[in-house]
């Protein structure tokens, strides 16, 4: 038995390869489901049902994938050039206090100005965020793995210290939060009375961005370029430098968004526990999808149902919620698999 | 000597009994739909030196790598002669056996541990590995004795990274003999070699010989293998297509052999040069990763010339190529392309806008994104530029038909403009390559071992498109570690010796020889007096 590199890979194997990982991992997380004692049959039925039975299910489950998207977004466009963000949490951070700090009321104006200038500031602040990791792997070679790592804490504790501080609301009765967005500055429900934002439309719009820009723009033909290739690309004139720093503007500015979404269009304020790892699941999201845009919104969409859904079997079944890090960690080691069976063949002799 | 061929060639060798070492019957060897070895026959005799002979991809590694175990045939038997002069099949697949079988192989790129003495890295495997003592001296004494038989001279004591290429090389044969091997393959032996070294190669192998040890020696050099050989066997396409003694061919008839069909020799015009398209005046490039830099380099190329740059590899090649390709900055000298200063602020950005053609030694690291289309690696110094792309966006129907037209007028063998660079073999992309360069006119070309790992039919491809450019009014560096390229390209050939740059002397008036000396550090008057 031998593995064989592919030539190329058939349209249906592209996309079954996936589908068949996501199916395999269902699976492969029953034995554990089983092991705990539950009901395992009963248990996917809860499982799907809490994530995509009923309306309202469908939009928590939209509602958790819009952060997904972006996030998702910010890794694969990053190693797609081999920057290696891992840094999208503190990012993520980011642009959720540069959207308190715009959108609570220093100033107001109307929604058609505030909601933009929210938007703008998160971007802005996930990018400047981004930025410094970047430059100081291309000026002095410092590994952006440990930057951009350690950031998320720094900034982590740089949130806490400012909703505990200067950003806290006096009306918490000492809860630190910051204070609240204002409704001028809010993103606008999509559906009523549920928690479905327009977030989700501003990440699905970024995605067909990225996408854009990837397949048809001159920067992201320089982007796959370099990510492939950086000798090959500067010796056809490219500057890896500057396109290392576009990209890692773009990356972390896809990041903060995702925080500008939660605060402006979720919570209403900032907390230290904004984000349950959205800027780390992001990373899982980017693998999942194999780095391109429109898998992503897919891979996303994906994860974002096994987590709700999980938290529904949990409340009914009596299982704990750590299912969902279960079934999306199997996931991500089946899709490597698929990628396996995408890039070779394999021969029996 | 037997010629081998139908189904009775086997019994007919097998009655041909004494002095056969190793007979191979009807190997046949296919990955996937590709037929790497098509029922190959092959005697070798005691004492004798056999040439494989054969365009890459013409099954000779693959046949060597079935010999010593890397590989298993679909079909055919191996039979090695044992101690006593038997043949005995043998065991498939395991590189133990073949050692175990007294089969040496030296490969194109040594097996040594760098870190270890050349002692070491002979003995190193050979020791029981249960056992406290190393017996050491015994080992050291029947080394002694194989290199004064041998003339295998090594510093046996030196780790094995101060040795020069010349030495690791003798270190790998010793290697071989030392596990008592009488049967000894080397693939491509020469690649790294001077001529010197080479002439020393074949002193020793001749003696090995006499010695009485079988000998496969596989290349895809004419000169070389007329040279050395006794008998020659040619591959093509995983065939044999022709097996004949040494004395009774030529190298007109090999190379047809080789390539099916006659190959026009490569003609030069003279043609009186013109303008000059660089001038260099003492440039230095500091050394990097020990391998050397350029110290006072002084070159001039003109229109209409081709200048040689020999010399062995690591010796400054590296530096003179980045700098031309705006890789490196010189830290001294003055550079002018085409009559404009360019030594200031190079980046290979600059380098495409004044004008300089450039293909890379390593296709795979610098020539292409082997990731990216066909069409993607033809416009990748063009990305920013109109008509390829407008207002930031790629304007992809433009650049695959533009590389719908250079696959056409290149030849380049492949599926189409959206098929991935990676999958191309080493000729096509080097046509890719040229095709891209040469379609934007350059004034200078920097052409660094244009024609390293090619076929025959590529090589000459990618000569008649040089001399096509030169008579165009290209002034073309050429840097090339094959002596008889550049003898046959260049108008005039400078060599590069630690860095240093000799002055240009006419093609016309210098030797292979002398070339030899001088990129062994002599001087160009006291090379050129021992010439003539």
């Amino acid at each position: 038995m031998r593995l064989e590199p592919r030539d190329t890979v058939p349209g249906a194997l592209r996309i079954g390869a996936p589908v068949a990982a996501g199916g395999l991992a269902l699976m492969l997380s029953a034995v554990p489901l089983a092991w705990a004692g539950a009901p395992v049959w009963e248990a996917f039925a809860t499982m799907f049902g809490g994530a995509l039975g009923t309306r309202f299910a469908l939009t928590e489950t939209l509602t958790k994938a819009a952060p997904l998207i972006l996030t998702g977004l910010a890794a694969a466009v990053a190693f797609r050039a081999k920057l290696w963000n891992i840094g999208g949490e503190g990012q993520l951070y980011a642009g959720a206090l540069a959207a308190v700090l715009v959108g609570s009321g220093a100033f107001v104006l109307s929604p058609w100005v505030m909601v933009p200038l929210v938007l703008v500031a998160g971007a802005l602040a996930g990018a400047a965020l981004m930025l410094v990791p970047t430059l100081l792997k291309l000026r002095l070679g410092v590994d952006e793995v440990v930057t951009t790592l350690l950031l998320n804490f720094i900034m982590l504790l740089f949130v806490q210290m400012m909703v505990e501080g200067p950003l806290q609301d006096p009306m918490s009765l000492g809860w630190p939060q910051s204070m609240p967005i204002i409704d001028e500055a809010a993103l606008p429900q999509l559906v009523e009375r549920t928690r479905l934002h327009s977030g989700l439309v501003v990440a699905l719009v970024a995605a067909l961005a990225v996408w854009l820009m990837v397949n048809r723009t001159v920067w992201g033909f320089e982007q796959r370029a370099v990510g492939a290739n950086p000798a090959a690309s500067r010796f056809a004139g490219m500057s890896v430098g500057r396109v290392m720093v576009t990209v890692g503007i773009i990356s972390g500015a896809l990041a903060g968004l995702a925080g500008v979404g939660e605060v402006a269009g979720l919570k209403g304020f900032l907390t230290q526990d904004l984000s349950p790892g959205y800027g780390y699941s992001g990373i899982v999201v980017a693998m999942l999808a194999q780095l391109s845009a429109v898998g992503v919104v897919i891979s996303a969409l994906f994860v974002a149902a096994v987590y709700v859904g999980a938290d529904s079997m949990s409340r009914s079944i009596g299982v704990s919620s750590y299912i969902a890090d279960l079934i999306v960690a199997t996931a991500l080691l089946t899709m490597l698999l698929a990628t396996l069976a995408m890039r070779f063949r394999l021969r029996w002799r | 000597m037997t010629t081998i061929d139908g189904p009775c060639g086997a019994v007919r060798t097998q009655a041909a009994g004494p002095g056969v070492v190793l007979s191979l019957r009807g190997i046949t060897k296919a990955f996937g739909d590709l037929i790497a070895n098509d029922g190959i026959d092959l005697t070798l005799r005691q004492g004798e030196i056999l040439a494989l002979l054969g365009e890459n991809g013409a099954g000779k590694t693959t046949l060597m790598n079935i010999l010593f175990g890397h590989y298993v045939a679909d079909a055919g038997d191996v039979l090695v002669a044992d101690a006593a002069g038997a043949l005995a099949p043998l065991k498939p697949g395991t590189p133990h056996a073949s050692l175990d079988a007294g089969i040496g192989m030296v490969h194109q790129h040594f097996a040594l541990a760098d870190n270890l003495s050349a002692f070491d890295n002979v003995v190193l495997g050979t020791e029981p590995m249960w056992r406290l003592r190393r017996r050491r001296r015994a080992a050291r004494a029947r080394l002694r004795d194989l290199i004064e038989r041998s003339g295998l001279t090594v510093r046996l004591d030196a780790p094995v990274w101060t040795l020069s290429v010349g030495e690791r090389q003798r270190v790998e044969i010793l290697k071989a003999l030392y596990r008592d091997a009488r049967i000894l393959i080397l693939d491509e032996p020469t690649a790294v070699l001077t001529p010197q070294e080479t002439d020393g190669l074949f002193d020793v192998l001749r003696r090995l010989a006499g010695h009485g040890l079988a000998i496969v020696f596989i290349s895809h050099k004419l000169a070389e293998v007329m040279a050395i050989s006794d008998r020659i066997m040619v591959l093509r396409g995983g065939r044999v297509v022709a097996e004949m003694p040494t004395a009774e061919t030529d190298r007109g008839h090999l190379a047809e052999a080789m390539v099916g069909r006659p190959i026009p020799p490569t003609v030069r015009r003279p043609l009186p040069p013109g303008d000059p398209v660089l001038e260099m005046t003492g440039i230095d490039v500091p050394a990097e990763h020990g391998r050397a830099g350029l110290v006072g380099a002084d070159l001039t190329v003109r229109r209409h010339q081709i200048v040689g740059i020999a010399g062995v590899s690591g010796n400054g090649q590296s530096a003179l190529s980045n700098v031309l390709c705006g890789l490196v900055h010189p830290s001294a000298g003055r550079l002018a392309i085409a009559g404009r200063d360019a030594a200031g602020a190079m980046h290979p950005a600059d380098a495409i806008a004044a004008g300089v053609g450039r293909i890379p030694e390593d296709r795979h690291r610098d020539g292409v994104v082997g990731d990216m289309a066909l069409w993607e690696n033809l416009v990748l110094a063009d990305i920013r530029r109109p008509p390829i792309s407008r207002r930031g966006l790629v304007r992809r129907a433009v650049a695959r038909a533009r590389t719908a037209e250079v696959i056409a007028a290149y030849d380049v063998r492949c599926p189409g403009p959206d098929a991935v660079t990676r999958l191309l073999s080493g000729g096509n992309m080097q046509k890719l390559i040229l095709g891209r360069e040469l379609e934007r006119t350059p004034s200078l070309i920097v052409a660094n071992q244009p024609t390293r790992g090619l076929d025959v039919g590529a090589v000459t491809y990618v000569h008649g498109r040089l001399l096509e450019a030169r008579a165009a009014g290209a002034g073309i560096v050429l840097i090339s570690e094959d002596l008889d390229e550049l003898l046959a390209l260049a108008d005039r050939v400078a060599v590069l010796y630690r860095g240093r740059l000799t002055a240009p002397l006419d093609t016309a008036a210098v030797t292979i020889r002398a070339l030899g000396l001088m990129m062994a550090g002599h001087d160009p008057a006291e090379a050129g007096a021992d010439a003539a």
